[in-house]
């Protein structure tokens, strides 16, 4: 499993990865604002906002790959939700605006995400007063995402090496067992790193 | 059940992100006062737990599979409010790295699944367990939570995309809140194997969740359900009383796209569709009716299955105990 699969370029180097973080937060949020807020006659904005946002994807050096394969992968949740659309009278331009709207967003954060490390963003959080509870839960929860989704992959593959049935109902059970399992896992490292922490004068 | 940025406007964006908010906060200042500072890390942990344990994949008929979503698991293993903490963390996290779910629907998100989700979902499992003592009990009210929480959720989705005028009421809640019943059987089913599996390997860890439960003061409780109420009230009111003609005219006022509704009112039988919107009503609700009660009924043979007799007895002392 890939530990990158959530913001895999946010540390390349480019102009964009340069800029400071509450700046290029503040910019999506109000492109996302904006495209959101804009009436179908204002089909023509659209096309400025994704003329510059591939400007900043050509700046930040992503590979096109990336932003292409990446975007087909969330795709299918606009669709299906933009699809109930068409049951209208006049669903058929309403669907396209939709499409295209949320297809922009979604170029905005994936950029968003791509060119600043998760830690500016907590950090821009903590600068506008986000409650000190949510920073803290929020960077322990990005720190240990990966150490847990690998301990899962771990037990998967244990599991898979050790059973061979391919029938539903044990494949659940065990699934479920290694979810329940992960849990207690959880609730361990948990109390280590209460620990860690105290040691370290946390509080 | 994520929202992506562009389906809500500006009105709904704005009432969900308020109701949501307010959620989070409250949430936020009970774990802060009723969490012991031992658990505080274990809000992070655990968030991190929802997230991995969301791609862990169950095989479901025909090749395709589902996954965990965890807001009742959550709710039900660390309490209410540390629920809405983390269910908030998984979905900005998402938001911000992922890009799923926009960050204009964050609210939306935060409330359907979050607060509705979570907190209806616990309490629905607190009634439930209440009545029926043990082990026994907690998996059967966690499934049928689980069930309920998936399909509140939806309602709640397809109420505010309705309210946004992105899509017809009658087309989009039979869509949502049809497949969300699906899906809600498979997220009971695992909540419920989850559990047994945990209350097998390490049965206190079910536990910390009744001092939690105690400490809970009343202001949070009002506020909980004041919120939940506003919010079926906003979102899913439309669908049992003639609303949609109000938001549709408050919408035309402020200006709002109106086109995409209107021409459904025009049609050729401007008098035949009310009877026909009130019958699909009836039967949508009574659909939903049968549909719970048989869920429960599903509910209570999974756990009769999961529990064995002896270990229903058995686990039945400790939670009296202490």
């Amino acid at each position: 499993m890939r530990h990158d699969f959530l913001d895999r370029y946010s540390r390349l180097r480019s102009p964009v990865h340069r800029l400071p973080a509450p700046l290029k937060l503040a910019t999506a949020l109000v492109l996302v604002v904006v495209v959101v807020l804009l009436p179908p006659e204002g089909r023509s904005f659209l096309g400025a906002v994704a003329v510059f946002l591939l400007a900043v994807a050509g700046l930040s050096r992503i590979p096109w790959r990336f932003l292409v394969l990446r975007l087909m992968l969330l795709e299918p949740f606009v669709l299906g939700v933009a699809i109930l659309a068409l049951f209208q009278p006049g669903g058929g331009r309403l669907f396209l605006f939709l499409v295209a709207k949320c297809t922009l967003c979604l170029l905005i954060m994936v950029l968003l995400s791509n060119t600043t490390p998760f830690a500016e963003l907590l950090r821009v959080l903590k600068a506008v007063r986000v409650p000190a509870l949510l920073v803290t839960t929020l960077s322990l929860m990005y720190r240990y995402l990966f150490v847990l989704v690998d301990e899962a992959q771990r037990m998967r593959r244990a599991r898979m090496s050790r059973t061979f049935t391919t029938q539903r109902t044990p494949a659940w059970h065990a699934l479920a067992t290694v979810v329940s399992q992960l849990f207690i896992r959880t609730t361990e490292r948990a109390e280590r790193i209460y620990g860690a922490m105290c040691a370290r004068g946390w509080r | 059940m994520h929202i992506p940025d562009g389906f809500l406007d500006s009105k709904t964006a704005v009432a969900t992100g308020v109701l949501a908010a307010t959620g989070l906060s409250v949430a936020l200042r009970q774990a802060r006062v009723h969490l012991p500072p031992r658990r505080v890390p274990l809000l992070g942990l655990a968030a991190a737990f929802v997230f991995a344990a969301q791609m862990i994949n169950f095989p479901v008929a025909g090749g395709t599979s589902g996954h965990l979503v965890g807001g009742v698991l959550a709710a039900v293993l660390l309490g209410p409010s540390p629920a809405v903490v983390v269910v908030s963390a998984v979905l900005i996290v998402q938001c911000l790295m992922f890009a799923d779910g926009g960050l204009s629907a964050l609210g939306a998100n935060i409330l359907n699944m979050g607060v509705l989700g979570a907190v209806g979902g616990w309490a629905i499992y607190f009634a439930v367990s209440r009545m029926v003592k043990g082990l026994f009990g907690c998996v059967l009210a966690a499934a049928f939570a689980a069930w309920c929480s998936t399909v509140l959720g939806s309602i709640a989705c397809a109420g505010e995309l309705a309210v946004s005028g992105t899509v017809g009421w009658t087309v989009v809640l039979p869509a949502m809140a049809g497949i969300h019943m699906f899906i809600g059987v498979g997220e009971g089913f695992i909540t419920a194997l989850v559990l047994v599996a945990i209350a097998r390997a390490r049965p206190e860890l079910l536990q910390p969740q009744a001092p939690v439960a105690s400490t809970r003061s009343y202001g949070a409780v009002l506020i909980y359900g004041g919120l939940i109420a506003l919010g079926l009230a906003l979102f899913a009111s439309p669908f049992a009383s003639s609303w949609p003609d109000g938001l549709d005219r408050t919408a035309e006022a402020l200006g709002f796209r109106e086109k995409t509704a209107n021409p459904l009112l025009p049609a050729p039988l401007p008098d035949y569709r009310m009877p026909g919107m009130h019958w699909s009503v009836l039967s949508t609700s009574l659909a939903g009716g049968v549909g719970t009660i048989v869920v429960f009924v599903l509910a209570w043979l999974l756990a009769r299955v999961l529990v064995p007799k002896a270990n229903r007895i058995e686990e039945a002392g400790p939670p009296r105990s202490p």
